[in-house]
């Protein structure tokens, strides 16, 4: 078979690191919300634990209505960045090896005991005041990324398809702005 | 939804966020750099993390209430995750989208890449807290506001 060679440049363009790393990995997130979701029928996202958690601390009526689900959804998160770090163990540290895994050159990485960890050259202005909004938007739109964006258009909901469309259109316009303005990284 | 839950609920629960944070680390999402690279069209794979994903939980969702009625661990029934639509999801998903766009972290990326060694992603964890605290703040007192109001009928 004669490869196009044009089709091959424009994936290359595309996506310089390979398409295999997303898919993979998306395809392990998505079994990641049905192993949870056979179990229990909990079609989990990861940002209510953001208001959940707060209910520990705080008294407003707002976060109480999530107090019984408040002890899963620490559990929840605590699986999600000892799975981080299973990844950093193991692949990210070269000791499961795949051609399936493009390891790319963002960031820095830096060892601790024999783990190979990555830390962002993303600046704290931007994480901070970046994390803020995400925080109030996600609360207010009723979803996050894996909430609307997986479990959401998994479940073919109108509203998450809106929620998805508006907020990646919006992403989009913020990137390019910044990038614009010179900000980086 | 209580206190007698099935003893594997929340082991179950801890081994699918870890196959979840496990994907995102695999994915490269836990790193805000390769998020805005394709927020700039540098490198588009971040549709293949998301809509696969989708995809696959879209299967079990369609398919696991034909099978079963309820969830073996919860007695829950099987449901899609619909929920209604107003305003707020425009709003929301807007100050979310310049959130994304400006930081590159979302809440499970973000708890993922403290996992993977990212000690700065703290930064974007406290800012996601204060905003969650400051619109649970407002709404709740808008929220008492209103119910002053109609219970004054």
């Amino acid at each position: 078979m004669v490869t196009d060679p044009l089709a091959l440049q424009v994936t290359a363009e595309l996506f310089p690191n390979g398409i295999s790393r997303y898919a993979v990995g998306g395809l392990l997130v998505g079994l990641g919300t049905v192993l949870i979701y056979i179990g229990t029928g909990i079609p989990a996202g990861a940002s209510t634990f953001l208001e959940s958690t707060l209910s520990y601390v705080s008294d407003q009526s707002r976060f109480q209505r999530y107090v019984g689900s408040r002890d899963w959804r620490v559990v929840f998160t605590l699986g999600i960045i000892l799975g981080g770090l299973a990844f950093a163990a193991t692949v990210q540290s070269g000791l499961v090896t795949s051609s399936l895994y493009e390891p790319g050159t963002t960031g820095q990485l830096y060892e601790v005991a024999g783990v190979t960890l990555w830390m962002t050259e993303v600046q704290p202005w931007r994480l901070f005041l970046g994390g803020i909004l995400v925080g109030i938007g996600t609360r207010i739109g009723k979803g996050c990324t894996s909430g609307h964006g997986v479990c959401g258009v998994g479940s073919a909901s109108k509203t998450s398809l809106v929620g998805v469309v508006t907020f990646l259109t919006v992403a989009i316009g913020t990137a390019q702005v910044v990038a614009a303005l010179g900000v980086s990284p | 939804m209580s206190d007698d839950r099935h003893p594997l609920f929340k082991p179950l629960i801890f081994v699918g966020g870890i196959v979840f944070g496990f994907g995102l680390g695999f994915s490269h999402m836990a790193r805000p750099e390769v998020v805005l690279n394709f927020l700039q069209f540098d490198d588009l794979g971040l549709p293949f993390v998301m809509f696969g994903a989708a995809i696959v939980s879209g299967i079990a969702f369609a398919l696991l209430p034909r099978i079963r009625d309820a969830a073996p661990l919860t007695g829950d029934r099987y449901e899609r995750r619909l929920k209604p639509f107003d305003r707020n999801v425009l709003v929301g998903g807007a100050i979310f989208g310049v959130g994304w766009g400006l930081s590159g972290i979302c809440p499970g990326a973000a708890y993922a890449s403290l996992g993977v060694g990212n000690v700065t992603i703290l930064w974007a964890l406290a800012g996601m807290f204060l905003g969650a605290y400051a619109q649970g703040y407002w709404r709740s007192r808008s929220q008492a506001r209103d119910t002053a109001v109609t219970g004054a009928d």
